[in-house]
């Protein structure tokens, strides 16, 4: 059975000139299709589960207006996809972790041994792990404040940005309607000018700008998909950054677990020490019932919890650490994402006015040209 | 009179017809220029003097077979031809509702100036209503059928869908009447009807009785006979129909399309607001994005008013006009179907003459000329009456386009200076917070 697929080709270059004055070593490039750096991201995500992960740009088309082809091998879409892929491997290399990743490094440089040495990381084994944190529905005692608002924002900024892209949809399809009726103007002066005598030329003339009108907006509405795709990343990055928050109230949760369960041991230690019974146990109820153990029975039950509280210790000491380390470092990266985001949305917004500028520029170009002609009628 | 064909018609003074200027061509020849009723030596271009006699006489039409060459005169005021030969000056203005019992009824303020001998005064002020402009209308038609009378604006309007009494309304209609008015006073042989002095002078216009004053020649072409059944009609009266027909497609496809585009536009406006409103509400939960969101929402709503704001100018400018002229054409091919007839009675009365005169002999009944004259004035009025339509028309026409482009410039101008401005705003708080930075 055939299939097909698009490959990209990548070529990495090494930033740094070679110390010593050597020549530079040729680049590398190979070639790897969309499923490849799905798992590579996969990878990542399993990897870092405090690091926010850039996104891939989507698989399939949406969001779209109904002028462009939402076809996967349709040259545009393959494009933009590419400049998209482009676009998470710098981000990759530009994160002060992710990029020192030797995983990464493989993708760049090793193109048959590298999804083997994917596998081989045993990665698999943690993606059940991520997948609890996300589904799972836990609730957390002590909340950190920090990642709950910082997953409310991204829930916004989601809701906010999937807005924005389906009305924009539909507000590139009405301007193109408007700017496309301009041209039956064109049809019909030139039609008119056919039985004038000194309108004539003026009319055909105007009738010729009317068409150029008509025709800019392709250009227009290409441009802005650029636009489109930038706020694109920002909304999958937010599923990046749920993801995030989701795996440090697992953490958290676990923590609090971890410490419930050695409070609850050491009070029936205490129970089993002083033979009072605060806390219910099964034991207990049926020592009551049935009557009590023997003091051998009594004495390797305790040594038994006493095993189990220090070992209880022991995970609850890891998952503190665990935790503290995860706040720390997801921390740290929540705050320089969310100046990468501040910068990139603000600049993205400044080119959108751009564009807008241009547009308005095109438009009075076209009808500054078509008014003179009909000066000249 | 010679017995024999029928005589060639000549449609100008006496020329043959190969002569005659081609009706859709540029007036290349020019005739005598003088416009107005005072008492000067007038005289055909071939020279014959013609006597200046009453206004209502066959013969002094012709003395007002003037036309105004002077096309290039003023471009901006197509009704300023040869502004040191008008002596008469119309305006309709200031619109007041009137409120009774019976009905609600909008009137406007009709200025007149004037040197003219005809009026008795210099000038003249009175209140008039769509009503009186129509009498206004069909008094004209009637007394002045060879002549293209200027249509008036639409007199039905559907209860429910146009609110008659809008400002909107109120004033599009205001200007076509100040139009109307316009172009039969710089008419040369309209200005001079005496409705019209009835209707700029009088304080109540007492329509129900006709005035007196009725040409002649517009009596009698009146009284064409139907029945006549017209053989041939002349080739420029031909491709003036043709014109006609061609250019009533025309002007509907333009309407058709401007309705079009207005739609469009309409629903583009309705999305873009709600796309504004999503930049407003992401404000809500970003700091560091707040002004540039802001910025980016209220530039959005800049536009969409600029585009309202030109829906709006198209809706009350431009439409109009086109449907004006589709009406004016209306009126302009029945003159030409009225010609027909004329022409039709003509040659049939001088067929029944001719056989006639074979039998026993009776000389030409004067009924005849009289008829081949009234053909002849149609002709010679109608052509020259088209001369100026046409080049009206080229000035209403070139108004109205350019019209169109600068509200569309005007438009895109507004949106790009809300831009602009956001984008100085942007990158001034960046150099803003750069220099707090460093320091």
């Amino acid at each position: 059975m055939q299939e097909t697929y698009t490959v990209y080709l990548i070529e990495t270059r090494p930033a740094e000139t070679v110390p010593g004055g050597g020549v530079p070593a040729a680049p590398d490039t190979l070639w790897r299709r969309y499923s490849e750096f799905e798992l590579l991201r996969t990878f990542l995500l399993v990897t870092y589960p405090y690091i926010i992960i850039p996104p891939l740009p989507e698989k399939r088309a949406e969001f779209q207006w109904h002028k462009l082809a939402a076809d996967n091998l349709d040259p545009d879409f393959v494009e933009r996809r590419r400049v998209g892929l482009e676009n998470f491997l710098l981000r990759v290399a530009s994160h002060p972790v992710l990029s020192n990743d030797k995983i990464y490094f493989l993708f760049l440089t090793e193109e048959k041994g590298w999804r083997e040495a994917v596998l081989e990381t045993g990665f698999q084994d943690k993606v059940d792990s991520r997948l609890k944190s996300l589904s799972a529905m836990f609730r957390v005692k002590n909340p950190d404040k920090r990642f709950t608002a910082m997953k409310q924002y991204s829930d916004e900024l989601n809701t906010v940005i999937s807005q924005l892209l389906r009305v924009r949809a539909r507000v590139a399809d009405r301007l193109y309607g408007v700017y496309k009726v301009h041209g039956n103007y064109g049809r019909v002066f030139s039609e008119w000018s056919a039985i004038e005598k000194e309108m004539g030329d003026g009319l055909q003339s105007a009738g010729h700008h009317m068409d150029t009108y008509a025709a800019q907006i392709d250009d227009i509405l290409e441009e802005e998909e650029h636009y489109a795709d930038q706020l694109k990343e920002y909304l999958f990055y937010t599923d990046a950054v749920r993801s995030v928050c989701k795996k440090h109230e697992l953490i958290q949760y676990e923590l609090e677990m971890a410490a419930q369960e050695l409070i609850s041991k050491k009070q029936q230690r205490e129970e089993l020490a002083t033979g009072t019974v605060r806390v219910f146990s099964l034991k207990g109820i049926t020592s009551k019932l049935f009557g009590t153990e023997s003091q051998e029975q009594r004495e390797s039950r305790l040594a038994a919890l006493e095993q189990s509280i220090q070992e209880g210790e022991e995970t609850l000491k890891e998952k503190n650490t665990e935790c503290k380390e995860f706040v720390q470092m997801a921390w740290e990266d929540i705050e320089r994402f969310k100046e990468q985001k501040d910068k990139d949305l603000r600049e993205a917004l400044i080119s959108y006015a751009i564009m807008q500028i241009s547009t308005c520029k095109k438009g009075i170009q076209v009808w500054s040209n078509a008014k003179d002609c009909f000066n000249k009628m | 009179m010679s017995v024999g064909a029928p005589r060639a018609l000549a449609s100008s003074g006496q020329k043959p017809i190969t002569e005659i200027l081609h009706p859709l061509s540029a007036a290349e020849e020019p005739l005598s220029v003088t416009v107005g009723g005072d008492k000067q030596e007038v005289g055909l271009t071939n020279g014959t003097p013609v006597e200046t006699s009453s206004p209502a006489s066959t013969s002094s039409l012709f003395n007002r077979l003037q036309l105004d060459d002077d096309l290039e005169a003023d471009v901006r005021d197509p009704y300023a031809d040869s502004t040191e030969m008008r002596d008469l000056f119309v305006t309709v203005d200031n619109p007041k509702k009137h409120i009774s019992t019976m009905e609600t009824y909008i009137t406007y303020r009709v200025s007149t100036k004037t040197s003219r001998v005809e009026f008795d005064l210099p000038e003249y002020c009175v209140r008039r209503r769509y009503q009186d402009f129509d009498w206004l209308r069909i008094k004209l038609e009637d007394s002045q059928p060879t002549h293209l009378i200027p249509p008036l604006p639409e007199k039905f309007v559907m209860k429910g869908v146009v609110d008659r009494f809008s400002e909107e309304f109120v004033e599009t209609r205001m200007k076509a009447l100040d139009k109307f008015l316009k172009r039969v006073a710089d008419h040369p042989v309209l200005s001079f009807n005496p409705h019209l002095n009835a209707f700029l002078t009088a304080k109540d216009l007492n329509k129900r009785q006709g005035l007196a004053l009725l040409s002649k020649v517009g009596e009698s072409v009146k009284h064409v006979a139907g029945g006549y059944k017209l053989r041939a009609r002349p080739a420029e009266f031909c491709a003036m129909g043709e014109y006609l027909d061609t250019f009533n497609q025309k002007l509907g496809t333009i309407d058709r399309i401007a309705q079009r585009i207005l739609k469009e536009q309409s629903e583009y406006l309705t999305e873009l607001r709600e796309y504004g409103g999503v930049y407003s509400s992401w404000v809500g939960s970003e700091e560091e994005l707040r002004r540039p969101l802001e910025g980016v929402a209220g530039c959005v709503t800049t536009s969409c008013g600029a585009l309202e704001d030109l829906g709006d100018n198209m809706s009350l400018d431009f439409l109009p006009v086109l449907r004006e002229y589709v009406l004016y054409l209306e009126s302009i091919k029945n003159v030409l179907r009225k010609r027909d007839q004329s022409q039709a009675e003509y040659e049939g009365r001088l067929e029944a003459a001719i056989l006639r005169k074979q039998e026993d002999r009776t000389p030409m009944p004067l009924e005849v000329e009289k008829c081949q004259d009234k053909v002849e004035c149609f002709n010679a009025d109608l052509k020259a009456d088209w001369e100026r339509w046409q080049s009206n028309k080229r000035h209403d026409f070139k108004q109205l386009l350019t019209g169109m482009a600068d509200r569309n410039i005007n438009s895109y101008e507004k949106s790009q200076a809300a831009w602009e401005s956001l984008i100085t705003l942007l990158q001034d708080k960046q150099t803003e917070d750069k220099t707090s930075e460093t320091n």
